[in-house]
């Protein structure tokens, strides 16, 4: 039983689709940042396997890349998130709807 | 072996990112998140990118997991989170084809055969070797744009976070509803 490209590619559709239901499903700020991790890491899966089951480096360095920007993603967000909390003291989605709508 | 390794890593990183998105308790969602980080950077030497395995390790279950401990004192970590939800199946199901879709779009290329590689590196070196190589010759530009993004990243990130420092939490944000809070500023 070898591994395939097909297996790798299997697993980051999994990943991603839980990533994706964090999104839709969570209402807390920090979870949806936890989903977001979830996804960007899925991708940076099916890169890697691209990339060596092709026998092109392209692939890893732009899940290094990636990596790079997610660094900074969780920078920017964990300080807008710390504003967020200290201004409406939750983190609650709902509670950021000011429209009556 | 190496296929017996992958299912053990594959069905671990699955259940944990389940834990993340389906738990209560925000600070069972990140330990899970961190083991998982973990695990991948596994799956990551079992395909043989093994610098890359090295820098998941290092910069997700090290600095950023540390980063989000840290963001976690500022936030009531040991409530429990209440969220009225839409019915889960739904979701699950819309997503699940929604990622598929996308596989399956920038899959696409990659089962025609007339695929060559780009960039391969030098034979018969190891995998850090070759990454190096290439990344300080054909992408070094990026290399350089993604350091001063960083850069611009840590520097937002201190000035977002240290506003009104000097006041507790406690003191700025006194059970006041949020609605109060804007006709305040109003």
């Amino acid at each position: 039983m070898t591994l395939t490209l097909t297996h790798y590619l299997v697993l980051s559709v999994l990943l991603f689709s839980i990533g994706i239901a964090g999104v839709i499903r969570r209402k807390n700020l920090l979870m949806l940042f936890f989903a977001t991790e979830i996804m960007l890491n899925a991708a940076n899966i099916a890169f890697a396997a691209i990339s060596v089951y092709i026998g092109d480096l392209s692939g890893q360095l732009f899940a290094l890349f990636i990596i790079a920007i997610a660094a900074s993603e969780v920078a920017v967000g964990l300080g807008l998130l710390i504003l967020a909390y200290k201004k409406y003291g939750t983190l609650d989605l709902d509670k950021y709807s000011v429209m009556k709508g | 072996m190496e296929a017996i390794a992958f299912y053990i890593f594959s069905i671990l990183i699955t259940g944990l990112f389940l834990v993340t998105i389906l738990s209560r308790n925000i600070l069972y969602s990140m330990s899970s998140l961190a083991a998982g980080m973990v695990l991948i950077s596994g799956l990551f030497f079992v395909l043989g990118a093994d610098f890359l395995g090295a820098v998941q390790l290092v910069v997700y279950s090290g600095a950023v997991m540390a980063l989000y401990a840290f963001g976690m004192m500022f936030f009531d970590a040991t409530k429990d989170i209440k969220e009225k939800n839409s019915p889960g199946w739904l979701v699950f199901l819309l997503s699940g084809v929604s990622a598929l879709i996308m596989v399956v779009i920038f899959a696409a290329p990659s089962i025609g055969k007339n695929i060559k590689p780009l960039v391969t590196g030098t034979k018969g070196a190891d995998n850090p070797h070759v990454i190096g190589e290439v990344l300080f010759t054909k992408y070094l530009i990026p290399f350089e744009v993604a350091a001063v993004m960083l850069l611009v990243a840590m520097i937002a990130g201190i000035i977002l976070a240290s506003k009104k420092m000097d006041k507790s939490l406690s003191e700025v944000y006194v059970g006041t509803d949020p609605e109060a809070e804007l006709k305040e500023q109003k």
